[in-house]
């Protein structure tokens, strides 16, 4: 049993479908390991045990009776505590949704449900997905796998933790600034963010509407693609969602290659605050992109220097008025309701209560940033560096397939370490950010690890818009030729927990 | 309710020059919601037309309604108003319980029409232009009761109670330039404006403009400025008027407590003020002022709007001929004065006319019986001439049963009476009644020699020449055939029987 755990999500699904093993078989084993080692990861919020045994037996059922079964039925995956479920809370990391049990279902969980892939529980982030090491959730911080005093990463660090502690082989994470590919990085896993629209956003609790993307985690290339395919697509119930095919994510990642391609180098994402291991990884995936026959190009995106500025001032503004409301009027926590207090004295004390100090300063941030007489300055000139990042995009795409960086400056800092310094957090992001405010799709996954502290280093590659495929095809080559030169896949080296 | 001081009218507009501005919200007829697939209809169980989006459940999303911007054009078009190539909604950001996001989905500096126009008729024929700013699209409100306090407000209530089946109807916010140079007749024009475009909105089809039922609500904005001079003056805005005789009521009431300030040397606040149906007063609402802020800004859960022109210009061509143009046709068309067309036109007479004359009357008994027996009929019953139980095409029927000789006008009026208490058709009506005139040549012969008979010395002054005696006997055989036979030949008769010419 122990060894189901360690299967990708595509010889699961193999396994299943030719009768080797059973969905409940796998789905038991994945709960047994969530039993044995998540009171020290804390990956989970919520660990739905029976509404998993029952999606399994499902899927064992339709085998049973001659039914075809798709590409991911009876694989477990973890979802982010963000998206909502019917029958399990959603809490989007936070005490004032604490107990909410959505009415409805997101267009993300009814897909997954529809591919018969089976939802072991909710997964740990920061609140609202602010935050870039899960330290935000009010349920506690979650540990990184490599080292539990180590940040896993976030907002999405219960879904890496997840994968890189095999507690599932599927995770769905969000990506607003770098929410899926950071926690990547630091944990030596793959995540995607597609391009802005590819994946529905109805029933993800939004932060910053204009940035959140929903997308694939998983510990292979191939098992992002599987997911990527099945979450994917346009959904009427999201205005912003893209009506065109799923560009062949699958195919892409089954037939990786880099020969002949231009890849981009820009000279924006390196420098001050870069560490020296991270830049040594990178380097080394330079040199391995240009042995496996693809050409370097280097390129100058100055408008990425504003980057994280504008960002700070988009997602709380967004954000600001996404979470007015939680008033504790129709649903979640109610704090104060004892017949002497006025609505808002109500609505106050919950908001004071329920929320945490990293979501007030972001909605204090964004109350002022949209003020009248401060909208120009602040909201109006984001809009406008958000303009030239994606003119810097355009620019560099008409001479690259590609751009490839670190995903993140750093490897996975110590918990605590970065808790009281905010701004010390948002350079965390530095790399992801740009692809969020210009729409089109990233990839983070594993290109070795750190030799100062041993922890995972991640390779971030940029595709354009609606090019999501060009992240598989050259996410698979890059990760058979590390694998091939590492004699495994890099998750091998983490601790046993 | 306290006590304002007002200087007349007249004293007001002696010294002041009224400004006002209009603001109308008029509900949308869709049959779901401005941005998810509830159903609109009226008089459902409180929250049974709701869903996560209308509930601004966390993570919902908003989906715009493709016929509330088709609708929203149509209006802009028909206030002459510019069709944007591109706009995008905008969250208003405020705190209010009844609003399920604390942000109402709106359009901001980026409106669906913009700079029109709509051409005003008062009751003496004059035509005002009132210039139209904009036409937006956004979304309704829930609905609060306050329940437990003496006013139904919320001050001294115990409780509220929300119903959120109002939450996401698509509203068109149509707003006019400032209203200027009205002088006297401001709040003639104000009424006026509102019936007008309530008229247009109806003609359209979009909605049914019902203001008794909230359809279309009305904001007030008025200031006054010293006569001859041009800066404007503090507004206030009285919120939430909901009849036409409201409308002018409103402006009235305002331009006289403004003119008492002003005249006592004081100011006006910048404030909202209720309005009173039933003293025609307003009071304070809330103070106004300039920092209200409500954070704008463009809503990223939808996509731009960006009408093709081709369509706009296919709607364009297939609007209906506007209020104003078919009131003016109809009037010549039937030849009647500006005055008897407002009378028509206050009476809700107008399509029932018309539909009366397309079942085939003649123009004249078609306004004579529904300004007449049936306008009378309607006013006894406190309803709408519209809401009669009485079809055109049944006062059509009628009315040829006149023209062919078959009723006079009293038995036509039984015979009304007769479809009105339910009792059938007109020729149902006839025929159980037994309304029939008295057309048997032999029968109505027989009825003239009796009555001759039995009024000799009557008959005798006609022989006579005295010819204006012969309506006593025409009265008689009236009396005899019980009001069936035609009364004009009826006299003939007797003349020619008396051997005297008519």
């Amino acid at each position: 049993m122990a060894d189901l755990i360690k299967l990708t999500a595509a010889e699961t699904a193999a396994k299943i479908a030719s009768g080797e093993v059973t969905a409940v078989e796998v789905t038991e084993a994945h709960l047994a390991r969530i039993e044995a080692v998540d009171e020290k990861v804390h990956a989970y919020l919520h660990v739905d045990r029976e509404g998993a045994l029952a999606q399994a037996r499902a899927v064992d059922e339709k085998r049973a009776r001659g039914e075809k079964l798709g590409p991911l039925a009876g694989v477990p995956l973890a979802l982010k505590d963000i998206f909502t479920t019917q029958t399990m809370p959603t809490t989007v990391g936070s005490k004032i949704l604490e107990g909410w049990i959505p009415p409805y279902d997101a267009t993300l969980t009814k897909r997954l449900k529809d591919a018969d892939v089976v939802i072991l529980g909710k997964t740990n982030m920061d609140e609202f997905a602010m935050g870039s090491s899960t330290e935000n959730s009010a349920y506690g911080p979650t540990g990184n796998p490599w080292d539990l005093t180590k940040i896993p990463g976030g907002s999405g660090g219960g879904s890496s933790a997840a994968l890189a502690s095999f507690q599932a082989p599927l995770a769905i994470g969000t990506d607003t600034g770098g929410s899926i590919r950071q926690p990547a990085a630091v944990t030596g896993t793959v995540g995607v963010k597609p391009t802005y629209g590819a994946v529905s956003r109805y029933g993800m609790v939004a932060f910053s509407s204009s940035l959140d993307q929903g997308g694939p985690c998983a510990r292979t290339v191939l098992d992002a693609a599987l997911l990527h395919e099945a979450i994917a697509g346009h959904d009427a119930l999201d205005s912003t969602s893209i009506d065109a095919p799923v560009p062949p994510v699958v195919e892409a990642a089954r037939n990786g290659s880099v020969q002949g391609m231009r890849v981009g180098v820009v000279k924006q994402f390196r420098g001050e605050g870069y560490q020296a291991g991270v830049v040594q990884r990178f380097d080394e995936s330079v040199e391995l992109l240009k042995s496996l026959g693809a050409e370097i190009v280097e390129l100058d995106c100055p408008s990425f220097d504003l980057a994280l500025s504008a960002y700070y001032l988009i997602a709380p503004s967004e954000c600001s008025s996404n979470l007015a409301r939680f008033d504790a009027m129709r649903y979640g926590l109610r704090v104060g309701d004892d017949g002497t207090k006025s609505a808002e004295e109500v609505t106050a004390l919950t908001r004071e209560a329920g929320f945490g100090d990293e979501v007030k300063r972001r909605i204090i941030l964004g109350t002022y940033a949209l003020s009248s007489g401060y909208y120009d300055a602040y909201y109006g000139s984001a809009q406008k560096v958000r303009t030239l990042i994606t003119q810097d995009f355009a620019k560099s795409f008409e001479q690259v397939d590609v751009i490839v960086s670190p995903t993140t400056p750093t490897t996975a800092f110590p918990i605590g370490e970065r808790a009281d310094d905010p701004m010390a957090m948002y350079l965390a992001d530095l790399c992801t950010i740009p692809t969020n405010l210009a729409g089109n799709a990233a990839m983070s996954l594993p290109c070795g690890l750190a030799p100062e502290d041993g922890l995972p280093v991640g390779l971030q590659i940029i595709a354009p818009a609606m090019k999501d495929d060009r992240l598989y095809q050259v996410g698979a080559a890059v990760e058979a030729a590390f694998v091939e030169k590492w004699g495994h896949p890099l998750l091998e080296e983490a601790p046993s927990l | 309710m306290t006590v304002t001081d007002l200087v007349s009218y007249e004293d007001a507009l002696a010294s002041y020059d009224p400004v006002m501005g209009l603001e109308v919200h008029v509900e949308l007829g869709t049959k779901t919601k401005m941005f998810c697939g509830c159903a609109t209809t009226l008089g459902a169980d409180a929250n049974a037309q709701t869903c996560p989006t209308c509930l601004g459940l966390p993570g919902s999303l908003p989906v715009v309604n493709a016929i509330g911007v088709e609708s929203a054009i149509k209006i802009g078009l028909a206030l002459n108003c510019s069709i944007a190539e591109w706009c995008r909604f905008a969250r208003k950001n405020y705190f209010y319980p009844d609003m399920p996001k604390n942000f109402q989905t709106s359009q901001y500096d980026e409106p669906i029409a913009f700079d029109g126009y709509l051409d005003v008729q008062l009751e003496d024929g004059e035509v005002f232009r009132v210039q139209i700013e904009r036409a937006h699209m956004e979304e309704d409100t829930g609905k609060s009761t306050h329940v437990g306090g003496a006013t139904g407000r919320i001050h001294g209530a115990s409780h509220s109670l929300l119903d959120y089946n109002r939450a996401g109807i698509p509203l068109i916010e149509i707003v006019t330039k400032p209203i200027e140079g009205a002088g006297e007749r401001a709040p003639e024009v104000a009424k006026a404006y509102v019936a007008e475009l309530r008229e247009l909105i109806k003609a359209l089809g979009v909605s049914e403009a019902r203001m008794e039922m909230g359809q279309m609500r009305c904001d007030v904005n008025l200031s006054l400025r010293p006569n001859g001079t041009e800066t404007f003056g503090t507004r206030s805005e009285t919120k939430n008027v909901n009849s036409l005789r409201s409308v002018e009521r409103a402006a009235r009431f305002e331009i006289q407590r403004h003119a008492a300030v002003l005249s006592s040397g004081g100011t006006i606040v910048q404030e909202t003020r209720h309005f009173h149906e039933e003293d025609g007063s307003t009071t304070a609402g809330r103070i106004k002022d300039n920092a209200e802020d409500y954070r704008y800004f463009p809503e990223p859960d939808l996509v731009p709007v960006a009408p093709a022109r081709a369509w706009v210009e296919e709607l364009r061509a297939a609007l209906p001929e506007l209020p104003r143009v078919r009131r003016n046709r109809l009037r010549e068309e039937w030849g009647v004065t500006a005055h008897d067309m407002q009378s028509i036109l206050n009476a809700g007479a107008v399509d029932l006319i018309v539909a009366t004359i397309d079942a085939g009357a003649g123009s004249a008994a078609a306004r004579k019986w529904w300004m007449g027996e049936l306008a009378r009929r309607a006013n006894e019953d406190g309803v709408e001439l519209s809401a009669l139980a009485i079809t055109p095409a049944q006062v059509a029927r009628v009315a040829a049963l006149v023209d062919e000789g078959s009723l006079n006008d009293k038995l036509a009026r039984q015979t009304i009476e007769g479809v009105l208490a339910g009792e059938g058709d007109p020729d149902t009506v006839v025929e159980k009644r037994g309304l029939k005139v008295v057309s048997d040549e032999g029968a109505l012969g027989a009825a003239v020699d009796e009555a001759i008979a039995g009024n000799a010395a009557i008959a005798d002054k006609i022989r006579g020449g005295k010819v204006a005696a012969a309506g006593a006997l025409v009265g008689a055989v009236m009396k005899a055939t019980r009001g069936q036979a035609d009364a004009a030949r009826v006299r003939e008769l007797i003349l020619e029987k008396l051997g005297v010419e008519g």
